[in-house]
This record gives C-alpha cells, sequence and structure tokens, in this order.
C-alpha cells in the first residue's frame, strides 16, 4: 500500500469511528488525538518527498 | 528609574539552493532583489560601527574583533530596518520598536519581506537553483547562525550587574522560547545522545561572558556598541535566543526579558534569583532534557531546575510591575499580556504540554514529530522526523509546517503588511523610513543613528539621531509633511 492509500485509509477509517461514536461522551484527550490525526494528514501532504535528501543538502556557513 | 526599553530583533535566514551552491551569492541575490523591487537603493552607513567596543572596558584578551563586512549587499527598508548579508546569510534587523508587541509585529514583518525577497530572487533562477529560506538557527550538521535581540539599557547600570542578574533567565527561558530539534551536532552534546533538544542554540554555547558571536559563543554578549549616546545608553546585544515561528514566544521572549531588565534598572541585581555555578553546563544540561527535570547547584547552594529560575522570574517581573508598574516596557494592557502567557507557557510545559503546543514552538514541534514517527513506526534518527524538524522553519507559505500546526496569531494580517512598508512611529526608526520613502533620491546612507542627506551641491549632511525615542512620528511627522524635498526638511531642521 502506498502512503498516500494508506493515509486514504486511515482517513476513512477514522471518518468511520466518527460516525459510529456521535452518542459517546468525547474526552478531551480523543478531542486532542483526532486534531492531531487531521494535523498529521495535512503533514504528510506537504512534506518533501525525498526527506534523506533534502535534510543531507541543508547545509549552512556559521554566521553572526 | 528604569529608561524605555527600546528593542528589536536581528535574524539571519538559513538559506538553500541559487546558482554555484554559494551561500552568499544566493544571500546577496535575495537582497538585491528586495532592493531593486524600488522599495528602496539607500546604502547602509558603516560610521560608528564599532563591534570590537568591550562592555567591560577592557578588550578580552582571547577575543577577535568581529568583521564587518563592507563590499556586501545591505540597504535600509522604508519600514525603517535594515537588509544585508551578513557572512553567509541573509539578515533582517527589525526597526527600533517601543514595545514588546511593536518588536514582534516588525520581526513578523521580517518574515514576509524575505518571502517577497525571495519570490523575486526565483523569477530571474533556473529552476534547479531556486532559492529557499528557513528562520531557524542550525543546519544540523555543526552550523549555527544567530537570532540577536537588542535593549535599551541605561548606563548608570553597572555591566556586572548585567551578568548577575541576567544569566538566570538568559539559561533557562529557552523552556518556553526553546524552537526545539532533534539530536545533537557539537562534541559534547552528542556524547548525551539526546533525541529531542529544548533548544536550536545552547549545545553552541561556551562561554558566560565574551565579545565573540561566532566562535567561544557567550551567554552574555559584551559587545558595546550603542548605536545611540553612549554616556546615556547601552544596547544589550543578546545573542542567545532561537528564531521563533510562534508569534506568542517572540513576544515573551522580548516582554520577559524587557521586563526583567527593568527591574534590574530599578531594583538592583539583589531580588534576582542565584545564578548557576556553571552556566555553561546549565544551558546546555537544561536543553539536553525535555522533561525538565535536569538540575543544577546554584551560587547559594540550592539546586534549581529551569523551570525553579523561570517561577522565581516571572514572580519578581510579576512583583516589580505590581509595584512599580511596567511603563518602561509598555502600556499596562501589554505588560499584563506578557505575564499571561509567560505563567501560562511556564504551567503548560510542566503540567499540560497540549495546552500551549499553540504558543511553545518546541512543544508545537516535537507533538508532530513524535506523532508521525509513531504513525510510521520510525526509528528516532529516521530522515523524515529529521525534515520535519527543518522544514518547521521553512518560509514556504507552501511547505511552511509552521503555519500548520495550530500556532496562536496574536497579530493582524494587514498590520503585518502595513509593517513590511511602514515604519513603527514610536521611535527614530520613523524618521529613517520616511525620509528613505519620501526623499531616496537624496540619500546617500543612512544607519541607526544618523541618515546622510547628498542634495547634489556642497558636502553631504549627516543628521544625527543619537536618541532612540526621537525622530517619533510626534515629533517629525508634520516637518515630513511639509517638506517636499529633503531641502525644505534640512532647512526645517535647522530651524
Amino acid at each position: 500500500m502506498s502512503e498516500q492509500e494508506r493515509i486514504q485509509k486511515q482517513r476513512t477509517e477514522r471518518a468511520a469511528d466518527t460516525a459510529t461514536d456521535v452518542n459517546v461522551d468525547t474526552t478531551k484527550g480523543e478531542q486532542l488525538k483526532a486534531e492531531l490525526d487531521d494535523l498529521l494528514d495535512e503533514i504528510d501532504e506537504v512534506l518533501e518527498e525525498n526527506a534523506e535528501e533534502f535534510v543531507r543538502n541543508y547545509v549552512q556557513k556559521g554566521g553572526e | 528609574m528604569a529608561i524605555a526599553k527600546v528593542l528589536g530583533i536581528e535574524t539571519e535566514y538559513g538559506i538553500a539552493g541559487g546558482p554555484d551552491m554559494d551561500p552568499i551569492t544566493a544571500s546577496s541575490i535575495v537582497v538585491n532583489a528586495y532592493a531593486q523591487q524600488g522599495r528602496t537603493r539607500i546604502n547602509w552607513d558603516f560610521h560608528g560601527e564599532t563591534p570590537e567596543l568591550d562592555a567591560r572596558g577592557l578588550p578580552g584578551l582571547t577575543s577577535f574583533a568581529p568583521i564587518v563586512e563592507t563590499h556586501l549587499a545591505n540597504t535600509v527598508l522604508t519600514n525603517g530596518a535594515r537588509l544585508y548579508v551578513d557572512h553567509a546569510h541573509p539578515e533582517y534587523s527589525s526597526p527600533e520598536c517601543r514595545t514588546p508587541l511593536e518588536a514582534t509585529l516588525y520581526d513578523v514583518a521580517g518574515e514576509e519581506v524575505m518571502r517577497r525577497a525571495v519570490l523575486v530572487a526565483n523569477e530571474s533562477l533556473n529552476p534547479e537553483h531556486m532559492i529557499t529560506l528557513y528562520k531557524n538557527n542550525s543546519d544540523s550538521k555543526g552550523n549555527s547562525y544567530g537570532t540577536h535581540e537588542n535593549y535599551l539599557v541605561s548606563r548608570e547600570v553597572d555591566f556586572s550587574h548585567v551578568v548577575r542578574a541576567m544569566v538566570p533567565h538568559f539559561v533557562s527561558r529557552q523552556i518556553i522560547i526553546g524552537a526545539g530539534k532533534l539530536g545533537a551536532e557539537t562534541d559534547h552534546a552528542i556524547d548525551a545522545n539526546p533525541y529531542f533538544q529544548l533548544s536550536q542554540r545552547a549545545e553552541f554555547f561556551e562561554e558566560v561572558v565574551g565579545l565573540e558571536t561566532t566562535l567561544k559563543r557567550p551567554i552574555i554578549n559584551t559587545r558595546d556598541e550603542p548605536h545611540s549616546d553612549a554616556e546615556r545608553f547601552r544596547r544589550l546585544h543578546v545573542i542567545i535566543g532561537d528564531a521563533n515561528l510562534s508569534q506568542v514566544a517572540t513576544f515573551v521572549k522580548l516582554g520577559s526579558t524587557a521586563l526583567l531588565l527593568a527591574a534590574l534598572e530599578d531594583l538592583g541585581p539583589e531580588p534576582f534569583p542565584s545564578a548557576p555555578r556553571h552556566p555553561v553546563r546549565a544551558v546546555r544540561a537544561y536543553a539536553l532534557d525535555p522533561t525538565l527535570r535536569a538540575v543544577e547547584i546554584c551560587e547559594d547552594d540550592q539546586w534549581r531546575t529551569a523551570w525553579d529560575f523561570q517561577d522565581q522570574l516571572w514572580e519578581l517581573a510579576d512583583g516589580y510591575v505590581e509595584k512599580r508598574g511596567g511603563d518602561a516596557v509598555a502600556e499596562d494592557d501589554e505588560v499584563a499580556l506578557v505575564l499571561r502567557h509567560w505563567r501560562e507557557m511556564l504551567d503548560g510545559v510542566r503540567d499540560d504540554a497540549d495546552a500551549v503546543a499553540d504558543r511553545v514552538d518546541w512543544v508545537a514541534k516535537l507533538r508532530v514529530v513524535n506523532g508521525i514517527r509513531e504513525r510510521y513506526d520510525l526509528g528516532p534518527h529516521d530522515a523524515k522526523l529529521r525534515a520535519i524538524d527543518l522544514q518547521y522553519h521553512d518560509l514556504r507559505p507552501e511547505k511552511s509546517l509552521a503555519q500548520r500546526v495550530g500556532l496562536f496569531k496574536m497579530l493582524d494580517e494587514r498590520a503585518i503588511r502595513e509593517a513590511v512598508h511602514n515604519p513603527p512611529g514610536s521611535t527614530r526608526a520613523y524618521f529613517r523610513g520616511q525620509c528613505v520613502a519620501r526623499y531616496p533620491d537624496q540619500i546617500a546612507a543612512a544607519n541607526w543613528d544618523s541618515v546622510v542627506f547628498d542634495l547634489g551641491e556642497g558636502p553631504l549632511q549627516r543628521v544625527p539621531m543619537l536618541d532612540p525615542l526621537r525622530g517619533t512620528a510626534a515629533l517629525t511627522r508634520d516637518l515630513l509633511e511639509v517638506s517636499s524635498t529633503a531641502d525644505e526638511l534640512l532647512q526645517a531642521l535647522d530651524r
């Protein structure tokens, strides 16, 4: 499964979870977790594709 | 009496890309791109720059005088800031501001200046040479570059008292204003093998007090270059801060430091907590421990965590404001806001980090790093996590992670756009910026404490601005409004 597909799957699953849990009181912890999951989805979408190269190529000279 | 805490931030941006992979060329392209947009072509004037003067009165025997590079791109902006190439980085030095919130606004306006500059620069570059900028302080490979704060301090304060009072704050404030980073990059920190550090900068500090900024970096920098009347003022040049993406963190960094300096001027050093016996060890040890449990032995034989220091310093600042008011720093509401955020961030990092993930950069970053690590079951050194660490600071709106993690925005977008072009009205930056905007063809150069006019005939005329609180909108707006040329302005100033 590609990363993209996996994310899609997770999203679908989460959407389903939410749908079945409507009558349950959502605790603060669960809310935070759901928010973080959404945030991580968004981060995944914009993260540099070749992380290894992106990080390796970032070399600075000292400053100040 | 505490004097007005005129303040500002200088930020060196990390830079990638550009032709020939040469950061000096790339930085020059960025600075020149902005200057050639018509915003400014005014050169910086190096008259009066004395970075080698030492506040301790005698030159440190092991110190080398910093080198001022006069051949690199260097301009004055209409908002009163300085935009230039410093070593191998583009740097934005904000105009002098009167309050922490105003200085935060002009620091954030600097991000926008850089964003626009790089946009223009990239229009002229091949796709493979595209430049990107990062508001951070290290490349994770052992190279660090600075974010420096400046505060106006009364010359009456003995410099040894500045050291005595401020070391506790500078070693401990990273727990709320550190920008965080994965891993370590200097020998002693690598030995400790940390997963995550609170501060980008802490491990690069090697001395308690000194003149250097690039080698043997000191917790208290002694550069005595007031850029104002040296008999009345000092400019405390603070080199130990991280570049913040959180507006609240920048605000609290400036506000807390300014309040403590005002308290020092009014109360002397006695009420300040006893300093750690080994400040360099303390700043590094605190950085290495995100659980905030690391303790250091202090001059009074007590052991303190960084949190203990900040708690005591907050109490000191709060009590000072209660008794003497915070007028030196800002109006009551703004001072109260500094104290409130400072307190909440402090309690949050100890008791409920999630509650301050919208304000504390290292908390916001660590939360995302750990989230992705867990989601994909990654090792602690995975490149993906390191990419998050770097991309948190990316200035590109489509790539910036800081813009996505839910940081609370104190500043109005429109105010930021206006601050890109217009100077603050509260300091001499108003006169500098207005002159650059109104009489660009008649200004030969400008710097922090003067504007030099070239009227075409006769000698150049220097208008000195040795008091940072003169040259404000209140004092010069009318004069500028009625002077349609620099000639008229100078005649009016002579009267």
